[in-house]
C-alpha cells in the first residue's frame, strides 16, 4: 500500500495533521490504535483558556478544525480576562466529551483523500536517513513520502496508581510498546514525562447546595471559529461548581504521602510544573489553608463530573478518603479514579522549526510526543506538521510562524530552541509580543498564510479582505470626523459621563478617552456596523501607543532573526565559545542569530563570539 | 582565532615597564626569546628571572610571570614580562616578540578576551576601561567598586523587585479564575513602582555625580572684560597659565586648566569677556562663551564688586539664570559699590583675588554644591559611564510610562509592558540582554593592554 503521508495517532495533533494533509490534496492515512478514541479528551473537559484559546483561533485562521468542532460541542463558554486588556482576553469552553470526538470523527470520515486504519505502528522504514513508511503491529508495511508521529501519551506508557504500575495507554487502552525503542535506535534522545488526571464523580452523589455556582457568559455569545454561526442556546449552558480542599484533606494527603506514586518513588517521569497534582500543591504550598477545585460536567450524555485541580496518584482507598473530606463531596461516589501516566517523548530540540526531525528526512512529530501538554498545543503543532509534511513532498519551503506571528510560532520556537524539562504549556507570558497576538486579530494575522497554502478558500479570504477594507475605512472616517464644542455636543458628552470639549477634536482622539467606547461615537458619524470591525478599530485606537512600541520591538527582533547562520557550521571549531554554548549550539543548530540568543546556556558573550566568527567566515569566503 | 597577542601594559617612561602576552602559545613563544630556564616546563603562577635575548644579544634583564589558563585575566595562557622602563628597551622587547609571530594587541583586546571568555561581565569590562582612564583617586575607587559587582548587585536587586510585580501580574493573566491568588491591581503596584523609581533616580543622580568625578566638572568662568576671570583661574591653577593684563579683551581663547579640588576634578574654562565688540576674533570668542553655557556643569559668573551692575552684567546674569551657577563677586580693598538685590536669589560668593586665601570661599561653595562629601563616601555605588547611565534613564522612563498608563486607566497587562521594558533595560546594563551594537562600541573604546 502506498500513501503520500501517514499520520500515526488520532489525537488532537493527529486529527489536524491528517485533515491538513488530505485537504492539501495528498493521499493520507491515519493509523490509530482505536477508532472510537479519535479526538478523545482523556483529561479535562475543556478547550481554550489564556493563550490556549488564542491558539484555537489561530488554528481556525490557518484552516484547521479544532475551533469548528468545539463550537458545535460547547457545554459552557466564557471570555476570560475581560477585566484586563484585549491582548490577554481568551475564550474557554467546557466541551462535551462525547460530542467533540464524535463530530471530529465524522469530519475525518467525510474528508476526501483521508483513510483511517485501526492498528499500531511498531517501527519506521528508513532508507539513507529518509522516511519510507511504517511497519505495523501485524508486520505489514505501508509506504509513504512523509510520516507524522502524533502518538500522544501512548509511547511506552505506564499508568500509576499508588504503588501499582500498569503498562497501558489512557483508560486502559493499548499503548505503543516498540516504537519508542526503535526511535532510540535511530538516534533520537527519548525523555520520560508524566502527567495526571483527577477522579470523576457521580453527579447525583454531589451535594450542590454546599458548592458555588459558576456559569458561562450569559450576556454575549462567542464562537472560536471565524466562520461559525453560534450553534448553542446561551441559556442552556451547563454550569460548573466551585469547592475547596480543607485542613482535613491536607492532613489525609500528608499522612499518606509515601503511598502516592510520585512521593513513594514509583514514578520516574517529570510532571508538569504548571499543572501540579494535589499532593504537590499541598507539599509545596504548606501555608495555603485550602485549594480551589472545580466540578466540571463532562457531557450531556452521561453524568460524570470532573474534579478539576485534584489530579493525584494516590491509591484508590486514599482517594476515597481525600474526596470525602471535601465539603459537598462527603458522600461522593467516585466513578473513575485518578491516575498518573508516564510516557516517552522525544527531546524537541531534535526538531527543525518546521517540526521535521533533524535526523530523519520526511519524518515529522507533533503534540505530546514533542513534550507539550494540552489539546490546543497538540492541535496547533499537528496542523503545522500536516502543512509542512505536505509542503515537503511538494518540494516547497516550510511554513514557519514567527514569534511575532502567532502563539503557535512561540510554542514551536520554544520547543525546538529551548527544549523542555517538564511538559510544556503555553502561557501568555511566553509571548514577548502578546499585544500583537490577540484573540480578536488571529484572522488578520494568519488567514493569508492559510489562503496561500490552500487551506482557506477564496471566499473566506475575500471575506477577510472586506474586513480589512472596512477597518481601513472606519479608521479614516474617525480620523476625518471632528466633534465641535457646541452646546448640543457637550450635552451629549455630559450624558456619556466624559469631560465636555473646549476645542474640536477628531473622533479618533475622542475614542482614546478611557470612558468612551467606539459605540459612543456612532451618533456622530456613519461607520461600519460589524462588531468585529469596530472591536478591531477600537483596540487599534485605544492602545495605539502600546502597539507601536511592540512593533518596534518586533523590528528589533526580526533584524537578529534575519542574520542567518549557515547549517554546516562546526561549533567545535569556534574556540572562544564556552563549552556549554558549543554543545548547545551544536545540538540545536539555530538558523539565525535571533534564535541563538534564545538558547539557554548561550550567553551574550557567546553570541558576540559567534557573530565575530560569522563575520570572519563571511569575509574569507567573499 | 585564538592567536597570541602582546602589548605594553604600563605607561611608557616609568622605572619598570610591563609587557603582557596572552594566547595559547604565549608561554612557548616568550620562551623562545628567554634565556635562563625552560618556561614551558614551569608551574603556573610562578615568577622567573632571566634575560630577553635578540638572537645572541642580551636586551634586558627581566622578571617573567607565567600564568596558565584558565585562572588568568584573559582565561588564556598569560605571560607578563617586567623589564626596565626605558622607551627604547621596552619597545625593543615588544618588537622581538612581534618578530616571533606574536600579534600586537588591538585597543582593549585583553579585556575583550576576558569578557568573551566569560570571566568578566559587561559592567566589569567597562569598569576596567574606566580604571585605565582614571585621573583621581576617588574615581579610581569608584571604578574598583564597580568591578567588584556592587552596582551589578544593586541592579539585580531592582530587577528582582520588578520581576516580583511582573510575575504577580502574569499569574493573574494565565490563571484568572483562582480566587486564592491575590489579584494585583494597578492601584497596588503604584507604591512599589514609586519605590523602584526612587531607587533608580538615586542611582542616576549618584551616577551623574560619578560621571563628574571621572570626567571632571566642566566649569565655565564668564563675565564682562576685566573683572578678574583669568585671575580666578590662575588662583585655581596656582600658576600663570592664563594671560592676565589690565587691558580689556586679552583672553580671546578658552584657556583650559584642570584642578583637583579635594579629590574632585574641575575642568576650568576661562572665556573671553562678554561685551559688544567689532573685533572679529574677539566676537567669535564671545559667541563661543555664550554657547558653552548650555554644556557646562557649573558656571561661575564673575562680577566686579567695586562698580555697579552694567548692562553687560545684567545680560550675563540673565543668560545664566536657569543654570547651575555661582555669582562670584570679586572685590579688592576698594569700596563695594555693587547692588546685590538684583540677583539675591542666586548663590553668591564674595572673593578677593588679590589675597592668598581669597578664593577659599568659592572652593567651599563648589564642594558644597556638588555634595562631594556624599559621593566620596563609602557608598560609591553607582554607574560611571554614559551607556549605563542612559540605560538607567530609559529604565526610569519606562516606569514613568507605566505610571502614566495607570493614570490613564490603561489595563494592567498594558501597564505591565512598560514595567517589563524597564526590567529589560536594567538587564541590558548588566549584560543580561544581548545587544548587538553595544559590544562593538564598547571594545573599540578600550586602550591597549588593559
Amino acid at each position: 500500500m502506498n500513501y503520500d503521508i501517514i499520520v500515526v495517532g488520532g489525537g488532537h495533533a493527529g486529527c489536524e495533521a491528517s485533515l491538513a494533509s488530505a485537504r492539501l490534496g495528498h493521499k493520507t492515512l491515519l493509523v490509530t490504535g482505536n477508532i472510537k478514541n479519535i479526538a478523545d479528551m482523556p483529561c479535562n473537559p475543556s478547550i481554550g483558556g489564556p493563550a490556549k484559546g488564542i491558539v484555537v483561533r489561530e488554528i481556525d485562521a490557518l484552516g484547521g478544525e479544532m475551533a469548528k468542532t468545539i463550537d458545535s460541542s460547547v457545554l459552557q463558554i466564557k471570555m476570560l480576562n475581560t477585566g484586563k486588556g484585549p491582548a490577554v482576553r481568551a475564550l474557554r469552553a467546557q466541551a462535551d466529551k462525547i460530542e467533540y470526538p464524535k463530530k471530529m470523527l465524522k469530519t475525518l470520515q467525510n474528508q476526501e483523500n483521508l483513510e483511517i486504519l485501526e492498528n499500531l505502528v511498531d517501527d519506521l522504514i528508513i532508507e539513507n536517513n529518509k522516511i519510507k513508511g511504517v511497519k505495523l503491529n501485524n508486520n505489514k508495511t505501508i509506504f509513504a513520502k512523509a510520516v507524522i508521529l502524533t502518538t500522544g501519551t501512548y509511547l511506552s506508557s505506564t499508568i500509576l496508581v499508588g504503588d501499582t504500575k500498569t503498562s497501558s495507554g489512557p483508560h486502559g487502552e493499548k499503548n505503543e510498546l516498540y516504537l519508542s525503542n526503535n526511535l532510540k535506535k535511530l538516534g533520537f534522545k527519548i525523555i520520560r514525562l508524566k502527567t495526571g488526571t483527577p477522579p470523576r464523580i457521580a453527579k447525583e452523589s454531589i451535594d450542590f447546595s454546599k458548592t458555588k455556582l459558576e456559569t458561562g457568559d450569559m450576556k454575549q455569545i462567542y464562537t472560536f471559529s471565524f466562520n461559525n454561526k453560534v450553534q448553542y442556546d446561551i441559556k442552556k449552558q451547563i454550569p460548573c461548581y466551585l469547592v475547596y480542599t480543607n485542613a482535613k484533606t491536607h492532613e489525609i494527603i500528608n499522612k499518606n504521602l509515601t503511598k502516592s506514586s510520585m512521593y513513594g518513588g514509583y514514578a520516574t517521569g517529570v510532571g508538569p510544573r504548571y499543572c501540579p497534582s494535589i499532593e504537590d500543591k499541598v507539599v509545596r504550598f504548606k501555608d495555603k489553608p485550602r485549594h480551589q477545585l472545580f466540578l466540571e460536567p463532562e457531557s450531556i450524555h452521561y453524568d460524570d463530573i470532573y474534579l478539576q485541580g485534584f489530579s493525584t496518584s494516590m491509591p484508590y482507598d486514599v482517594q476515597e478518603e481525600m474526596v470525602h473530606s471535601i465539603t459537598g463531596l462527603e458522600k461522593a461516589k467516585i466513578k473513575k479514579y485518578a491516575y498518573a501516566i508516564e510516557y516517552d517523548a522525544i527531546d524537541p530540540t531534535q526538531l527543525k522549526q518546521s517540526l521535521e526531525t533533524k535526523i530523519i528526512e520526511g519524518l515529522f512529530t507533533a503534540g505530546q510526543i514533542n513534550g507539550t501538554s494540552g489539546y490546543e498545543e497538540a492541535a496547533g503543532q499537528g496542523l503545522i506538521a500536516g502543512i509542512n509534511a505536505s509542503l515537503k513532498i511538494e518540494n516547497k519551503d516550510p511554513l514557519i510562524l514567527k514569534r511575532s506571528d502567532a502563539y503557535i510560532g512561540v510554542l514551536i520556537d520554544d520547543l525546538v530552541t529551548k527544549g523542555i524539562k517538564d511538559p510544556y504549556r503555553l502561557l501568555t507570558s511566553r509571548a514577548e509580543y502578546r499585544l500583537l497576538l490577540r484573540h480578536d486579530n488571529a484572522d488578520l494575522r494568519l488567514r493569508e498564510y492559510g489562503y496561500k497554502i490552500g487551506l482557506i478558500s477564496k471566499k473566506q479570504f475575500e471575506k477577510l479582505e472586506e474586513k480589512q477594507q472596512d477597518i481601513q475605512k472606519t479608521t479614516t472616517i474617525l480620523k476625518q470626523t471632528k466633534i465641535t464644542p457646541t452646546e448640543k455636543n457637550n450635552q451629549i458628552l455630559t450624558e456619556l459621563k466624559t469631560t465636555p470639549l473646549k476645542t474640536a477634536i477628531s473622533l479618533y482622539d475622542f475614542i482614546k478617552r478611557p470612558e468612551i467606547s467606539i459605540y459612543d461615537v456612532k451618533q456622530f458619524c456613519e461607520i461600519s456596523n460589524d462588531q468585529e470591525v469596530l472591536e478591531e478599530v477600537e483596540i487599534n485606537i485605544k492602545y495605539e501607543g502600546y502597539i507601536k512600541k511592540a512593533m518596534k520591538e518586533v523590528d528589533k527582533m526580526l533584524k537578529l532573526e534575519n542574520k542567518k547562520i549557515p547549517l554546516d557550521i562546526d561549533y567545535n571549531q569556534i574556540k572562544n565559545l564556552a563549552s556549554e554554548a558549543k554543545q548547545k549550539l551544536q545540538q540545536i543548530r539555530p538558523t539565525s542569530i535571533g534564535q541563538a540568543t534564545r538558547i539557554s546556556g548561550v550567553n551574550p558573550a557567546d553570541i558576540t563570539v559567534l557573530t565575530i566568527y560569522l563575520k570572519k567566515r563571511g569575509a574569507t569566503s567573499e | 582565532m585564538e592567536d597570541t597577542i602582546a602589548a605594553i601594559s604600563t605607561a611608557l617612561g616609568g622605572a619598570i615597564s610591563m609587557i603582557r602576552v596572552s594566547g595559547s602559545k604565549a608561554i612557548e613563544k616568550v620562551n623562545n626569546v628567554f634565556k635562563s630556564k625552560d618556561l614551558t616546563k614551569e608551574a603556573s603562577h610562578t615568577v622567573h628571572y632571566g634575560y630577553i635575548m635578540d638572537k645572541d644579544e642580551i636586551i634586558d634583564e627581566v622578571l617573567i610571570t607565567i600564568m596558565k589558563a584558565p585562572k588568568t585575566y584573559t582565561v588564556e595562557d598569560v605571560v607578563e614580562i617586567n623589564c626596565h622602563g626605558g622607551i627604547t628597551t621596552t619597545t625593543k622587547i615588544l618588537q622581538i616578540l612581534l618578530e616571533n609571530n606574536i600579534r600586537l594587541a588591538q585597543p582593549g583586546e585583553f579585556t575583550k578576551r576576558a569578557f568573551l571568555n566569560g570571566r568578566i561581565d559587561l559592567i566589569k569590562a567597562e569598569s576596567v576601561m574606566d580604571l585605565i582612564n582614571v585621573k583621581t583617586q576617588e574615581a579610581r575607587k569608584m571604578a574598583i567598586n564597580n568591578l567588584k559587582g556592587q552596582v551589578s548587585d544593586k541592579i539585580k536587586e531592582l530587577r528582582e523587585m520588578l520581576v516580583k510585580i511582573l510575575s504577580n501580574i502574569e499569574v493573574n493573566i494565565d490563571y484568572p479564575e483562582y480566587e486564592d491568588i491575590e489579584t494585583i491591581t494597578t492601584k497596588e503596584i503604584i507604591p512599589q513602582l514609586k519605590h523602584i523609581e526612587k531607587e533608580i533616580k538615586i542611582l542616576i543622580e549618584n551616577s551623574q555625580k560619578g560621571q563628574l568625578l571621572k570626567d571632571g566638572i566642566k566649569t565655565l568662568i564668564i563675565g564682562k572684560p576685566n573683572v578678574g576671570k583669568s585671575s580666578i583661574l590662575n588662583k585655581f591653577l596656582q600658576e600663570e597659565k592664563a594671560i592676565v593684563t589690565d587691558i580689556a579683551g586679552t583672553t580671546r581663547d578658552f584657556v583650559e586648566g584642570t584642578i583637583n579640588l579635594n579629590g574632585i576634578l574641575l575642568n576650568i574654562i576661562d572665556t573671553a569677556g562678554i561685551r559688544k565688540t567689532k573685533d572679529v576674533v574677539e566676537k567669535i570668542g564671545v559667541d563661543k562663551a555664550l554657547s558653552l553655557i548650555d554644556e557646562a556643569n557649573l558656571i561661575l559668573v564673575v562680577l566686579n564688586g567695586n562698580e555697579s551692575l552694567t548692562l553687560e552684567d545684567e545680560f550675563i546674569l540673565d543668560k545664566t539664570k536657569n543654570t547651575k551657577s555661582i555669582v562670584v563677586v570679586n572685590k579688592n580693598d576698594l569700596k563695594t559699590k555693587i547692588n546685590k538685590t538684583k540677583f539675591k536669589d542666586r548663590i553668591i560668593v564674595d572673593i578677593n583675588t588679590k589675597t592668598l586665601d581669597g578664593i577659599k570661599p568659592l572652593e567651599q561653595k563648589i564642594t558644597e554644591l556638588f555634595q562631594f562629601e556624599k559621593i566620596k563616601g563609602p557608598e560609591t555605588n553607582y554607574l560611571s559611564n554614559i551607556r549605563q547611565i542612559s540605560l538607567l534613564k530609559e529604565a526610569l522612563v519606562s516606569l514613568k510610562n507605566a505610571d502614566k498608563g495607570i493614570a490613564d486607566k490603561q489595563p494592567i497587562d498594558m501597564v505591565e509592558l512598560d514595567i517589563k521594558q524597564s526590567w529589560e533595560k536594567l538587564g541590558e546594563i548588566i549584560g543580561a540582554t544581548y545587544n548587538d551594537e553595544l559590544l562593538d562600541n564598547l571594545f573599540s573604546k578600550f586602550c591597549v593592554g588593559k
